[in-house]
């Protein structure tokens, strides 16, 4: 009813099969080709990975876009046709906002939503010509600053177009180097936290739930190694991981301008970095799925991990500017050498050797977690 | 069964656990093409005996020997020539059946056509579907179909009907019957009488760890209507199994 193989060509294959020798790679490809077609099917793994990484990005991106601004009302009534407004349009930092009434620009001066209000006046007097009134506000008087100090150069320019300086000469002039956009910092930051979360997220959910629900005592049941399973995991998710990484940096590069230095080099030295990020991270995965006791206390424990490094490690805001005595936790974590050696190979065009030092800190942390792993990691 | 040439080999089989022994000096013999079962109630041993033998367990001491290999030395070549299905286990998760098939000739080593695989046991239908989605019975049919992979000479299935309806348990018996018929050997564990008496050529009654008899179901009913033993009923020429079967159909139903 069921069988249509006859028993003797059944027993004739058997002979057959026994005499070749067992592959340990067929097995672990066999196993590789399970696992990532998995993952490709787990939302939880292409949220993470992808979606997570990439909204940042795409925030941070459209945010950050042009650097500091000092938005400047001008005052309802105020002479427009005159060359200091005339200047003030033409200088980038300063956006002039025009057209709003006296009691708007109050509110919005309180709030801090505008840095500044000016009027400008024909002096009836005589001399001189015009009469500027600024007024600051104290909700943000860094940006008053600025527009001060424009505004003293601007006038000086002004005052002083037709007569020779008497004293000294300022002559300036800029260097010009590369734009550091807000995505050169965002990015790698980013791809740091999708390796960190894959690598420990997706590793210990995995082998919990493998060995929960006796996946893996199946497994055992057949000729396959324990090596096996561990690299045929291993090869999906870093296949995954790698993937995702690519996807990450040619979605910043075409979009948003991310900075690829060296071009294809930069890419592939960026992907080994993210190698030795992943197998590390991988490796606190290893230990989260040996230590968690349900399936429940995974997120918990992987945040324990996580959290710490996606706030500490320079993922969002440079380490710098952490208070000092944050700062020697920030630079015990593995995400911030993993941030940092991807920051200098994009943006500087470091080669893999001139990150040596970061690269040097990740393997010492994959040495101390394999060894932790080791130890706590459980197959039943 | 005339063939009483001994596949596997069990002799004194203890296994400890800190405080607890599950099984205390077994000593028995599973020959080849014959359907063995090990009967018992609940944490009787039967279950760590089965993964002893196919080399899941450690044991504390004893000899066990599957086709000429031994537990301790050759667990690898026992595990080429087994098939084995094991109480609850899971499936590698978001694959279906196909590839499911595929992951599992990948680490026997062996090549198989998955859809032939799953036409054994009348699964092809559900190639597409992931294990989650199966019933009770097709979970059970696509398990045996895993253990079929590596053309073994031997099967372990450990209470494959518990749980399936009358109709399910019947077309799983035929299954195993055919299976047998092909010249493998199954060793079974059940906890249902009627199934080993319908499907078991001997079996094996194992109590804290221990066989108290082990001979084919026939000769243990004869032994005990010799000794004098009556049913306090009339035993009618069916039973309410029966019954159900005649009125509800025996053939083969889309979620069995």
């Amino acid at each position: 009813m069921f069988l249509s193989i006859s028993p003797a060509k059944n027993g004739g294959k058997t002979i057959k099969k026994m005499s070749k020798s067992y592959s340990n790679t067929k097995a672990t490809l066999a196993l590789a080709k399970a696992s990532f077609r998995s993952i490709m099917r787990s939302p939880s793994a292409v949220v993470f990975t992808l979606a997570f990484p990439l909204i940042f990005i795409l925030v941070f991106g459209f945010l950050g876009g042009g650097g500091v601004h000092v938005d400047v009302a001008v005052a309802p009534g105020s002479d427009l046709q005159n060359p200091v407004i005339k200047a003030l349009e033409n200088i980038s930092v300063i956006r002039l906002v025009k057209d709003k009434d006296a009691a708007e620009i109050r509110t919005a001066l309180e709030k801090g939503n505008y840095d500044a209000v000016i009027e400008v006046q024909r002096n009836k007097a005589g001399t001189p010509a015009y009469m500027a009134n600024v007024t600051y506000t104290s909700a943000s008087l860094d940006k008053g600053n600025i527009l001060k100090s424009v505004l003293n150069n601007l006038l000086f320019t002004l005052n002083s177009k037709d007569v020779r300086p008497t004293v000294a000469q300022l002559n300036e002039s800029t260097v010009k180097g590369r734009i550091y956009r807000t995505i050169d910092f965002i990015l790698p930051g980013q791809l740091g936290f999708s390796l960190l979360s894959t690598g420990v997220f997706g590793t210990a959910f995995v082998f919990f739930s493998l060995r929960q629900n006796l996946v893996i005592k199946r497994f055992f049941a057949t000729p396959v190694s324990r090596s096996s399973i561990v690299f045929g995991e291993g090869i999906a998710r870093i296949g995954f991981a790698l993937l995702g990484a690519i996807f990450i940096i040619l979605i910043g590069h075409f979009f948003f301008k991310f900075t690829l230095i060296h071009g294809v080099i930069t890419v592939l030295n960026m992907l080994l970095l993210a190698l030795i990020g992943l197998i590390v991270f991988m490796g606190f995965g290893f230990v989260v799925s040996g230590v968690a006791k349900s399936e429940s206390t995974i997120p918990p424990i992987s945040n324990i991990i996580t959290l710490p490094q996606f706030l500490l490690s320079g993922t969002f805001f440079s380490i710098d500017a952490f208070p000092s005595w944050l700062q020697p936790i920030s630079r015990a974590l593995p995400l911030t050498y993993l941030n940092d050696a991807m920051r200098k190979v994009a943006f500087e065009g470091a080669g893999l050797w001139d990150v040596k030092h970061q690269i040097l800190i990740l393997v010492i942390w994959g040495i101390g977690i394999y060894a932790v792993a080791v130890k706590v990691f459980k197959w039943e | 069964m005339n063939n009483t040439n001994a596949i596997i080999s069990v002799k004194n089989l203890v296994k400890k656990y800190d405080d607890f022994t599950a099984v205390n000096g077994i000593t028995f013999d599973v020959y080849e093409n014959e359907i063995f079962g090990l009967l018992g109630p609940n944490g009787a041993g039967k279950t760590t005996t089965l993964e002893i033998i196919e080399t899941l367990r450690e044991k504390t001491s004893g000899e066990v020997l599957v086709d000429g290999f031994s537990v301790d030395r050759e667990a690898s070549k026992i595990k080429r020539i087994i098939g084995v299905q094991l109480q609850a286990a899971g499936y590698y998760p978001n694959l279906n059946l196909v590839e499911l098939m595929e992951l599992f000739s990948g680490l026997y080593g062996v090549n198989i056509r998955p859809m032939e695989m799953l036409e054994k046991v009348n699964l092809q239908d559900k190639a597409k579907a992931k294990y989650k989605a199966l019933s009770g019975g097709q979970k059970q049919r696509f398990s045996i179909a895993t253990t079929l992979i590596n053309s073994p000479k031997i099967i372990f299935l450990d209470e494959p009907t518990t749980g399936l309806d009358p109709q399910a348990r019947r077309n799983l018996w035929d299954l195993i019957i055919d299976i047998r018929n092909n010249g493998t050997t199954v060793v079974l564990t059940t906890h249902y009488m009627d199934e080993a008496e319908q499907l078991c050529d001997r079996v094996a009654f194992v109590e804290r760890g221990e066989i108290i008899v082990l001979d084919t179901p026939d000769n243990l009913i004869d032994n005990l209507v010799s000794s004098g033993f009556e049913r306090k009923k009339e035993v009618k020429k069916a039973n309410l199994e029966d019954v159900f079967i005649h009125l509800t159909g025996k053939e083969w139903r889309e979620d069995n």
